[in-house]
């Protein structure tokens, strides 16, 4: 008799079906914004938006962390040095007003120059210290923005910048209200559906990296770098490649953050906000994008929905014993420490990896994993 | 000349506390080779339990001297974090002892997290204040002033420091903390209890933990739930200068880096002709860490691990 699991295997070879499952993905895509918005009201659409945002952020890192291995703790730098770029010269402030279109690749090729920046010094580190150095060079920028207000005012300082232009592509602004087939179309939905476009962008270049003669160098270091340049891979090269990639996403993402927020200040960049990107890359599965993906839309969801903490507790104790907003970050710090322990590679590893981790935990069993292990 | 000196004293008593917070992180990276990123949240609880008692204290009408209050405090804050430190690593950290690192290090992550949060809801998000128990009185020292608060802060960290070395390196257990530091599979053949001296590795760490967690908020007054987050970066940037794994590579990683950032925080506005103010004080320290790992990865007094993948 033909398991469920078989089936399953057998379901994943037919092309019809395969065929069919993207459909109805690409119409779950394209009909989001209005059952979200019929279903739990704008917000959510304001959400489901902020998810595709960090999507890309989350890809981005994957270069760097989940492809190359190389533990970056202050990629959001690269997110405000977009950000900031965006809306630097496109707002009031110095009264500059660049059109979209020339300050997306800017801003990725602005922010991609601080991915060399950072790259170039710290190739040399692995590991532990890598990340380290990173959470400071994260902090560094952060720390800047606060404080290049005087006495230059350049960042505006903690206020941030204000006013910020909308997405605009030719005639068409993103923040008015369009119809289309007698649908209307919110800010929000557009936002939406230019994020859902530039996702799939970032999608489809990140699996072509991953086959390409770059991608399989980036694994080749993250497996074993002295490997890696025997075979003739120029590493330092290819590293630096991948911060550049990596950087070059989060300025974009950053961008799209400044139009569709509006505003933009230090606050939205500290190491915690690292830190969350860097959970939706390792929680989902590293080097995995289909895990990225879960990982990123668990993460943007969740505390989200941990806001109905507070109702929850209502019914169930009568009153409120504890702010949801301060107990959602609670229960998330023991999501990840939970899911870590209980799935060490992610929540939906690559087959491969999940194959590797099977084997290594083979081998402790049969008590093969020997001093070496520890040693390295 | 003064100003010198009395920024020198400054960054002397910042970074004996530094020190202090630095060799927790630097005992556990010796022994597991992970970032205790939890390290620092159990320097603000000790200081959030010793406020909390020493805010009962004074309440409750005892007449007693300032200093046995502030002692008091800080020897209930001990015991509170050598439970969390020891509960922290059985719970979180020695499920994960054969993960990848990363899987480790998203977990010390998440026990951060947890931690700031759950002191949050317990303390609230206000500063506190924490009162000022010690006597503060100035003494005037080749032009700068040095008070006794500040004398007592050195004193004490250089008598906690010698006591953590004379663990270390007179006692059988320091014997064992050592072994298991070298190579913990071995030391487990030869007898060594592997998991108690990881156990008691943190242990000591925490108890070294509370106390600069009360001296912190007693030398500047204030007590948050989010302190112990950049002061944790900086004692491990502090541990990663003097040689991480190092005990007295971080004492003197903690010590450089206060007074890097004392100096550097004074003089930065005349060096840049005031383009550049003393706000930019955090960022001597990564600029420091930046600077070290490029020239000198192992740090000042640390062998070549930064080989270690």
């Amino acid at each position: 008799m033909p398991s469920l699991l078989d089936r399953w295997q057998q379901l994943k070879r037919d092309r019809r079906v395969v065929w069919a499952a993207y459909i109805a993905l690409a119409l779950l895509l394209v009909a989001l914004p209005f059952v979200t918005d019929w279903a739990f009201g704008r917000t959510w659409v304001r959400i489901a938006a902020f998810v595709l945002l960090y999507v890309m952020l989350a890809l981005g890192l994957n270069i760097v962390v989940g492809y190359a291995g190389l533990l970056d703790l202050g990629y959001v730098a690269f997110f405000a040095v977009g950000a900031y770029f965006y809306a630097l010269l496109a707002s009031p402030h110095f009264d500059v007003h660049l059109p979209f279109w020339l300050l997306l690749p800017l801003g990725a090729a602005f922010a991609c120059v601080f991915g060399v920046l950072l790259g170039a010094p710290t190739l040399r580190l692995r590991g532990d210290y890598l990340a380290i150095v990173t959470l400071g060079f994260g902090e560094i920028i952060r720390i800047f923005l606060v404080n290049l207000n005087a006495p230059v005012n350049i960042t505006n300082g903690p206020q941030g910048i204000n006013l910020i232009d909308p997405v605009r592509l030719g005639d068409f602004s993103l923040a008015q209200t369009h119809s289309l087939l007698g649908a209307s179309f919110p800010a929000v939905y557009n936002y939406y559906y230019l994020f859902l476009v530039l996702t799939l962008a970032v999608v489809f270049v990140s699996l072509r990296l991953e086959d390409s003669r770059i991608g399989r160098a980036w694994v080749a270091i993250r497996e074993d770098e002295v490997a890696a340049a025997a075979t003739g891979i120029n590493t330092r090269n290819v590293k630096l490649l991948a911060f550049a990639m990596g950087a070059s996403f989060g300025g974009v993402s950053g961008g799209l953050f400044s139009g569709f927020q509006g505003f933009v200040s230090p606050e939205s960049f500290t190491i915690i906000e690292s830190v969350m990107i860097l959970c939706m890359v390792v929680l989902g599965g590293m080097g995995h994008i289909p895990g990225v993906i879960l990982g990123t839309v668990l993460l943007v969801v969740l505390p989200e929905a941990l806001r109905h903490l507070g109702p929850w507790q209502q019914a169930l104790f009568g009153r409120v014993l504890a702010d949801p907003a301060d107990l959602r970050l609670l229960v998330f710090g023991l999501a990840l420490i939970l899911v870590m322990m209980l799935r060490p590679s992610g929540l939906w590893p690559s087959s491969t990896r999940r194959r590797e981790f099977a084997a290594k935990g083979e081998e402790a069993r049969h008590g093969k994993q020997s001093v070496y292990d520890a040693a390295r | 000349m003064d100003i010198f000196l009395q920024q020198l004293i400054n960054g002397l008593v910042l970074g004996a506390i530094y020190a202090l917070v630095a060799l927790g992180y630097t005992m556990v990276y010796g022994i597991l080779g992970l970032i205790n990123f939890a390290h620092g949240e159990v320097v603000m609880i000790g200081a959030m339990v010793a406020l909390s008692v020493i805010q009962m204290l004074v309440a409750s009408g005892i007449a007693l001297p300032g200093p046995v209050i502030a002692a008091l405090g800080l020897l209930a804050a001990m015991p509170v974090c050598m439970a969390l430190g020891y509960g922290i690593e059985r719970v979180a950290y020695r499920p994960l002892r054969g993960a990848p690192r990363l899987a480790a290090l998203i977990t010390a992550i998440g026990m951060s997290i947890l931690l700031q949060n759950a002191a949050m809801i317990i303390w609230g998000r206000q500063y506190h204040s924490f009162p000022a128990l010690l006597p503060a009185t100035p003494h005037q020292f080749a032009g700068a002033t040095i008070n006794d608060l500040q004398i007592f802060i050195v004193l004490l960290a250089a008598a906690a420091m010698l006591v953590l070395l004379y663990l270390v390196h007179r006692t059988r257990l320091g014997r064992a903390m050592r072994a298991t530091s070298e190579n913990p599979e071995i030391a487990g053949l030869m007898g060594v209890n592997i998991n108690t001296v990881i156990s008691i590795t943190f242990v000591v760490g925490s108890a070294l933990a509370a106390v600069a967690g009360v001296m912190i908020s007693a030398y500047y007054g204030v007590a948050h739930y989010f302190m112990g987050f950049m002061l944790g970066l900086k004692a491990f940037t502090a541990a990663v200068l003097g040689g991480i794994g190092n005990l007295a590579g971080a004492m003197l990683g903690g010590l450089l880096l206060g007074i890097i950032e004392s100096l550097g925080a004074g003089y930065i506005g005349d060096l840049t002709g005031g383009f550049l103010g003393s706000h930019y004080q955090d960022v001597f320290a990564f600029l420091v860490l930046i600077l070290v790992l490029v020239f000198r990865p192992s740090g000042l007094l640390g062998e070549r691990v930064a080989e270690r993948s």
